[in-house]
């Protein structure tokens, strides 16, 4: 036999492993380090540094600074507002994502396709067209807002144009969070049918909605996230009438304008927080869910 | 797709979902595209031509553009490197990038303007050295183009890694043993895997890209035209109650917006294998 | 390279030598100081269940992996310190890695085309060639076809012929054929030894089916547990297994426990001379199902009650219980021999017993 390399264990452990990096396993592509700046430096500058300073500006004013433009009353009541109002629409979103999605993924119809691309419409429209164009809609002289004013209601320029325009801007979220679940559903929902004999209904209430459960409160929690910093679609129909009408983005806005970068950071900090929130219960939710559905 | 209708039959149900769901797309979307239209036409087709035409109105065309097309390409080389060294390769806190990469989704868009003012502006952080360099971040070309990045980056590389996950690192590696270099590799193996997925992503950055209002809204001043993007223009008419002027300029985003979704729609259809793992229809 | 060129039938000194190659993922050790040779122009066959570690040291060897420690010469040359692009080594990928988006002929000029301007053939004699390898793989006509157009069978073959573009020094397979039909399999098996036969080229094969193993190699090498256990030619491993396990890998085995004492070998209440080499003391005895003598039941042999008789193809398989342990046999011929009917007690003498230390 040709004499072996034994290799030198100076651990004495027998396999011996030299010194490679160990938070990661080499390998034989090449670009690794190239790639790996690259995404580093560019999330670096674009993400964290930008971030960093939004996380550290409003402290300069301390925490008592802080507290006190938060819950100063204009302030406090704008993110009231967003938060608020960006609930209620995320839940008329739930309603009426579950009817288009259902109807989208179960129905044959013509036009079906037309339909289903046009769910994507609020996210492809660029937010100021929406905005003006939702105003025009309902302000007093507007189409629907003349109708509505004959009741009335008032829809432009109220905190229902804004929570109207929420409602546009969140659609996509449920209907396209629900679709993929919805089509998952067919086979399995037929052969608990064939094996359970429940009725319709029954299996509406104890096979569908548990399984679309996950699905929709992730859209819902998605589309209220987005509702509470949306700004382009909501200033125009908003009215910003400071403590009636006004949402948090434009509270930023203003601060800036008047070159209070701290207050700004900390109303800034504040919403980010808020949405970060609604991401962390999500979390919690869907891994809760998925324990209960292990047992 | 009605291969696997299901059984679930509630009866009279149908027509009534059917028609409620028609009803609510009616109002809810298709009533505003309809507005833009239709109010940026409100005084004939010559008026909405001449305030195209005005001087402000092409400059944030072009302001739009240039902006567009200085982001879109940093972001698809990012959304390269990133999904390169995210799919095929292994190493630890992959999980702390992707977060990274999907935080701009969780971003209000004036939160993603605020961030570069508290950098570059006057009292920004770096506000005392650039103007004492005489540069300008803020209020200027370069800070509109930093704010859209921030919002726009994600969407290259969100289409690229799932896909790019699924479809492994064989035909990489069976290039390497046949000779070719890491470059030609990427170029002629990589890249025609995955150029659906890059179109799709690169559609879906530049529509944001162009569209965006509320992060260059903060960091732009609304200097008419100089600083004013194709959206702020919209809301710079309309403040002044130009309406057929900022209904057209709506309209030309608003088109850029439905041929987008042609586009996106007419990509899924013919190479949905071809695009991220999960596709949503 | 000739690629009709007969098979060198001289034996040569070792081409292929891999030494102490140790490597491990994480904690987990895949390659625990392995050392073999390949001789030149050789198809040697690695061969052990999964987890054995056999495809881990072909890509090793391939370059898409990097040991922990070891070395591997080549033509004596140190190949682990070669780049995966320069070691000119054809790889055959367990799931072909076809190019998707290439036709055929892309797909099998890949290596050449890719080459730096110098070394590049030019245009007609690198369409030459791929004319020449897809008539040797019997896929002309197809050279317009993409992957997706093909059969598993096609596939593998397009693999094949790309990796043989490049003129290899050496070409390894992985699993090649285990994505594929029996029947495709059994026709490829035949056509790639003819195909290794012509070229010429030192091949190595990784496979746990150990039928394909012996049928294809002129040397297996069996791993276990990233080790290796035994090296040889197949009718020697088939004969002479190394350990019980290489027994076992290698086809149907029976055992029974037993004592060798005084060069005599008792099994039960049979005494035979111990086979050469056999280790003292106790032992378990192996044997094939299909090497036994049936005997009546006043002969000399294993006590063997008979219990169920039945056809199966090619064989008769009898279900017996032997000195208490229940085995299946198998009588030649689809007619159990004299006197061995279900009931019945006989006696079975193995025709080839083979002794090892127990425990």
């Amino acid at each position: 036999m040709t004499d072996r390399v034994r290799p030198i264990d100076p651990r004495g452990r027998g396999l011996w492993k030299p010194p490679l990096s160990r938070w990661r396993v080499p390998s034989i592509l090449p670009g690794f380090g190239l790639s790996l700046g690259i995404t580093l430096a560019y999330l670096a500058a674009i993400v964290i540094i930008p971030l960093a300073a939004l996380a550290i500006r409003p402290w300069e004013i301390g925490l008592s600074g802080v507290w006190a433009t938060l819950t100063d009353e204009r302030v406090a009541r704008a993110l009231m507002l967003s938060f608020s109002l960006s609930l209620y629409a995320a839940l008329l979103n739930a309603v009426l994502g579950l009817v288009i999605a259902w109807t989208l993924v179960r129905y044959e119809f013509p036009g079906r396709r037309i339909l289903d691309a046009l769910v994507d419409l609020p996210f492809a429209l660029p937010t100021a067209v929406a905005g003006i164009a939702l105003t025009a809609i309902y302000a007093p002289n507007g189409p629907l807002g003349s109708i509505a004013a004959r009741f009335g209601i008032k829809t432009a320029y109220s905190p229902l144009g804004i929570f109207i325009a929420l409602v546009f801007i969140g659609l996509p979220f449920v209907v396209r969070a629900l679709q993929p679940v919805m089509q998952d559903l067919d086979k399995e929902v037929e052969e608990a049918a064939q094996t359970l004999g429940a009725s319709d209904l029954q299996r509406i209430v104890f096979v569908v909605a548990p399984a679309l459960a996950p699905a929709l409160i992730s859209g819902v929690t998605l589309a209220f996230a987005r509702a509470v910093g949306e700004y382009g679609s909501v200033v125009f129909i908003a009215g910003n009438m400071p403590m009636k009408t006004e949402i948090a983005p434009l509270l930023i806005v203003i601060k800036l304008e008047q070159y209070d970068y701290a207050a700004a950071a900390a109303v800034g900090l504040a919403m980010l927080a808020i949405s970060f929130g609604a991401l962390i219960v999500l979390n919690i939710v869907q891994l809760l869910i998925a324990r209960r559905g292990r047992r | 797709m009605s291969a696997r209708a299901s059984r679930i039959h509630l009866p009279g149900l149908a027509p009534l979902l059917l028609a409620a769901s028609v009803a609510v797309m009616g109002v809810l979307v298709v009533l505003p595209l309809a507005t833009v239209f239709h109010d940026a036409l409100a005084k004939g087709v010559g008026q909405f031509l001449a305030s195209l035409k005005e001087p402000d109105a092409l400059a944030a065309i072009r302001l739009t553009l240039i902006v567009a097309a200085i982001s879109v390409p940093l972001n698809a080389v990012f959304g390269l490197a990133a999904a390169w060294c995210i799919t095929k390769f292994d190493f630890r806190g992959k999980t702390v990038l992707l977060t990274l990469i999907d935080l701009p989704f969780s971003i209000s868009p004036v939160v993603s303007g605020l961030v570069w003012v508290l950098l570059f502006g006057a009292q920004g952080w770096f506000g005392e050295w650039l103007l004492d360099h005489d540069l300008k971040i803020i209020f200027a070309l370069p800070g509109l183009v930093l704010a859209t990045i921030l919002v726009t980056f994600p969407f290259v590389a969100r289409e690229l890694i799932p896909l790019m996950q699924d479809q492994g690192i064989d035909e990489e590696a069976a290039a390497l043993t046949l000779g070719a270099s890491g470059f030609t590799t990427f170029w002629k193996i990589t890249l025609p895997n995955i150029r659906w997925a890059l179109l799709y992503g690169v559609l879906l950055c530049n529509a944001r890209a162009m569209g965006e209002f509320g992060a260059v809204s903060v960091v732009s001043g609304h200097i008419r035209g100089l600083t004013t993007t194709l959206p702020l223009h919209v809301e710079v008419l309309y403040n002044d109650y130009d309406f057929v002027g900022a209904f057209a300029a709506a309209s030309v985003l608003a088109s850029l917006g439905l041929v987008t979704l042609v586009l996106k729609t007419a990509l899924e259809w013919r190479h949905s294998g071809e695009l991220a793992a999960s596709r949503r229809h | 390279m000739n690629l009709q060129q007969a098979a060198d039938t001289k034996v040569t000194a070792n081409s292929l030598e891999i030494r102490g190659i140790s490597k491990a993922f994480g904690r987990f050790p895949a390659l625990k100081d392995v050392s073999l040779q390949a001789r030149d122009k050789e198809f040697l066959a690695l061969l052990g269940p999964s987890g054995s570690g056999k495809t881990t040291l072909l890509r090793v060897l391939a370059g898409l992996e990097t040991a922990d420690a070891g070395e591997v010469r080549f033509d004596d040359e140190d190949f682990l310190a070669v780049p995966v692009r320069q070691r000119r080594v054809g790889m055959v990928f367990q799931h072909y890695a076809l190019f998707r988006h290439m036709t055929v002929a892309q797909n099998i000029a890949f290596g050449l085309s890719v080459r730096r301007r110098a070394e590049r053939p030019s245009k007609s004699e690198i369409s030459d060639r791929v004319a020449d390898l897809l008539t040797l793989v019997q896929l002309e006509g197809l050279d317009k076809r993409f992957p997706s157009q093909l059969s598993g069978g096609q596939r593998q073959r397009v693999a094949l012929a790309r990796a043989l573009a490049i003129e290899p020094r050496m070409l390894l397979l992985d699993e090649p054929f285990g994505a594929l039909d029996a029947q495709v399999r059994r026709d490829l098996r035949r056509w790639l030894r003819e195909l290794h036969d012509r070229a010429g080229v030192t091949t190595v094969f990784v496979t746990h089916d150990q039928e394909e193993a012996l049928d294809l190699a002129d040397r297996v090498a069996i791993l276990k547990d990233g080790e290796l256990v035994q090296l040889g030619a197949p009718n020697e491993l088939y004969e002479a297994p190394a350990t019980p396990f290489v027994y076992d890998f290698l086809g149907a085995a029976c055992r029974l426990p037993g004592e060798v004492a005084g060069g005599k070998l008792t099994v039960a209440d049979w005494t035979i001379g111990a086979p050469a080499g056999s280790p003292e003391g106790p032992v378990e005895v192996f044997f094939r199902p299909n090497e036994v003598d049936f005997a009546s039941e006043d002969s000399p042999g294993l006590i063997a009650q008979v219990r169920g008789a039945s056809v199966r193809g090619p064989l008769m398989r009898l279900d017996c219980l032997v000195a208490g342990v229940p085995m299946e046999l198998e009588a030649h011929g689809r007619r159990a021999p004299a006197g061995v009917t279900p009931g019945a007690t006989v006696r079975v003498k193995p025709v080839r017993p083979k002794v090892y230390a127990a425990g």
